[in-house]
């Protein structure tokens, strides 16, 4: 008995261990940014008292207001449309196998494999000569694009879960096929939806790839390209450089703790089923 | 999770039943016009992945400078050149170490996590919640995170370091260790979805089976290898394919931390073919190596996918 508590204790421990390991860049992010450029004591020491102006002069310096609305307004639309098309397609992929749907499924999610960057070079030849650089439009089908073999994975798992007789009892009901989907099978999927919320979410909030190449224009900039020309002008005042990555990071970490049942939740149910 | 997982398998395997014995009834059934629902994501994939990858093979092919209206046909030069540029072994090795080394890492101690945070141990959400939280922090951030760790003058490591009278080392300058510390970056930002992935596998295997093994006298250990291990190779093969495709193409990270530097030390296939394209206007090259990307990307993650796929039928 005792021996089993000993167990039990030395696996709290090892989990507290853990715990810290994994707050540490955190802890050290925090208190590097609290710290005037003066002090120049350890980062592992808790600064004396709270200093703010980094705070002040990031948001200033890496016009992280624009940013943020950027990232809002991107994020927003991208990820919107990604839900409708996606569960909008996976409709009949999920429902009717036939030939050319298995064909068509396999394509849209074998393109998961292609790496966004292979076919960067033509990509960024074409957006250009439409006229796309900087604008929200281009960017936003970017995104829309490339994380809909994701949605699609995720949406037609889910809806060949929903039994069949469903979809009969409200044709018989009388109900057309449209209005079947629109008012039977979408609000079935909430959870799904959720999953491919969060997870599309995170990567187009957090992309950096795309939004370099396509985003150049200061009034344009999302927050990770406002922060890495922020970071090559500024490398040697860390404390800035803390501070611009802590307000950057800051929303999306915010909504992750408000959220985070949802996140862990979302992730592995989508993840197993898949 | 667990249990909406257990019914949801019932949910396919009753559907899949159904789906027999109506199949032909139904895509009699379902008009055609149905599959226009799918279109605009055709038109899309279309437009922003079939056509510039195609295009992307044809630009492999040319001296194109990335901003001029003309270029000239090189034929396969490009690939010649590829095959004898000095700097490509370093940077394939790289790639390779990027993505195979952060997947076994990840795997591995994402695994153990899941095995200790699945005992009922007090406070082991909080502890999920901060391994996790990496995860939905921008990679690039996360990048600038660590720098001030690793960093050279006033780094949090370098602290440590001074502490035991030991000069100070510019361990990001280091040729040898910072690939491996962008490989370890890389496994601490992701190392909480394997963690989860592993966690739900684990939660979706039945009480009953450990029950039977206890009552046949098993070890730890052996429950370990004869149920947990077999049972869990889905969300081995989920993980290991997910964190390939990602590892292979790896980028934020390495800009955030070394810049690919120094020299072509630390540099990705996808940091190179960055520089090729905005510092040298060298785009007909730049495609090239996207498409050597694609392949390599292709290949491995693909025959993992089949091998591991296989492994999960034998059981």
């Amino acid at each position: 008995m005792n021996n089993r508590a000993m167990k039990k204790n030395a696996l709290f421990l090892l989990m507290i261990v853990i715990a810290v390991v994994h707050i540490l860049p955190f802890y050290l992010l925090l208190t590097t940014s609290f710290k005037p450029e003066s002090d120049t004591s350890s980062k592992w020491l808790w600064p004396h008292a709270l200093y703010f102006g980094n705070f002040t002069n990031a948001w200033k310096h890496a016009h992280l207001g624009t940013a943020i609305v950027n990232n809002v307004i991107i994020t927003g639309i991208a990820v919107t449309l990604v839900v409708f098309l996606g569960c909008l397609a996976s409709y009949p992929l999920a429902r009717f196998k036939t030939r050319l749907n298995k064909f068509m499924y396999t394509v849209f999610v074998a393109t998961m494999i292609v790496p966004p960057l292979t076919i960067l070079v033509p990509l960024y030849k074409f957006v250009a000569g439409m006229g796309g650089m900087n604008t929200y439009w281009a960017i936003i089908l970017l995104h829309v694009t490339f994380n809909l073999p994701m949605a699609i994975f995720l949406f037609t798992g889910f809806i060949s879960t929903i039994p069949k007789e469903l979809d009969e009892a409200a044709m018989i009901d009388g109900t057309s096929r449209i209005g079947l989907f629109f008012r039977i099978i979408m609000p079935l999927l909430k959870p799904i939806t959720a999953t491919v919320i969060i997870l599309t979410g995170v990567t187009i909030w957090n992309d950096y790839q795309f939004s370099l190449f396509f985003l150049q224009s200061s009034d344009s900039q999302t927050i990770t390209v406002a922060l890495s020309s922020f970071f090559s002008q500024y490398v040697n005042n860390i404390g800035w450089v803390a501070a611009g990555s802590f307000m950057g990071a800051l929303p999306i970490i915010a909504l992750y703790l408000f959220l985070q049942k949802y996140f862990i939740s979302g992730l592995s149910s989508g993840a197993v089923k898949g | 999770m667990a249990d909406v997982a257990a019914v949801s398998d019932k949910g396919v395997h009753q559907d899949t039943v159904l789906n027999t014995k109506r199949k032909r009834k139904k895509s009699i059934q379902s008009p055609f016009w149905l599959n226009l629902m799918y279109l605009p994501v055709l038109l899309l994939f279309c437009v922003f992945i079939f056509y510039p990858f195609l295009k992307g093979i044809r630009l492999s092919f040319t001296n194109w400078d990335g901003y001029s209206p003309t270029f000239d046909w090189v034929g396969i030069s490009n690939y010649i050149r590829m095959l004898h540029d000095p700097n490509i072994g370093i940077v394939v090795k790289n790639t390779l170490i990027y993505g195979v080394g952060s997947t076994l890492f990840q795997n591995i101690v994402g695994l153990l996590y899941a095995l200790l945070l699945n005992k009922s141990i007090r406070g082991r959400g909080i502890v999920r919640t901060i391994v996790y939280l990496p995860v939905i922090v921008s990679p690039l951030i996360m990048g600038y995170i660590w720098y001030f760790f690793f960093q050279y003058n006033s780094g949090a490591l370098n602290d440590v370091i001074g502490l035991f009278g030991h000069a100070k080392i510019n361990l990001l300058a280091n040729p040898q260790l910072n690939v491996w510390i962008i490989t370890f970056v890389n496994t601490y930002q992701y190392l909480g979805i394997a963690m989860v992935i592993y966690l739900a596998g684990l939660q979706s295997i039945p009480k009953d089976y450990y029950e039977a093994a206890e009552l046949d006298g098993a070890t730890p250990l052996a429950k370990f290898f004869h149920v947990t291990w077999p049972l869990l190779m889905p969300s081995v093969t989920i993980n290991v394919v997910l964190n390939l495709i990602g590892g292979l193409k790896l980028f934020d990270v390495i800009t955030a931390l070394t810049n690919g530097g120094p020299g072509y030390a630390s540099q990705s296939l996808s940091t190179m073919m960055y520089k090729l394209y905005f510092a040298e206007q060298d785009a007909g090259y730049a495609a090239t190596l996207g498409n050597l990307m694609f392949v390599m990307i292709t290949v491995i993650s693909v025959t993992a996918l089949m091998y591991l796929r296989r492994k999960e039928v034998e059981q």
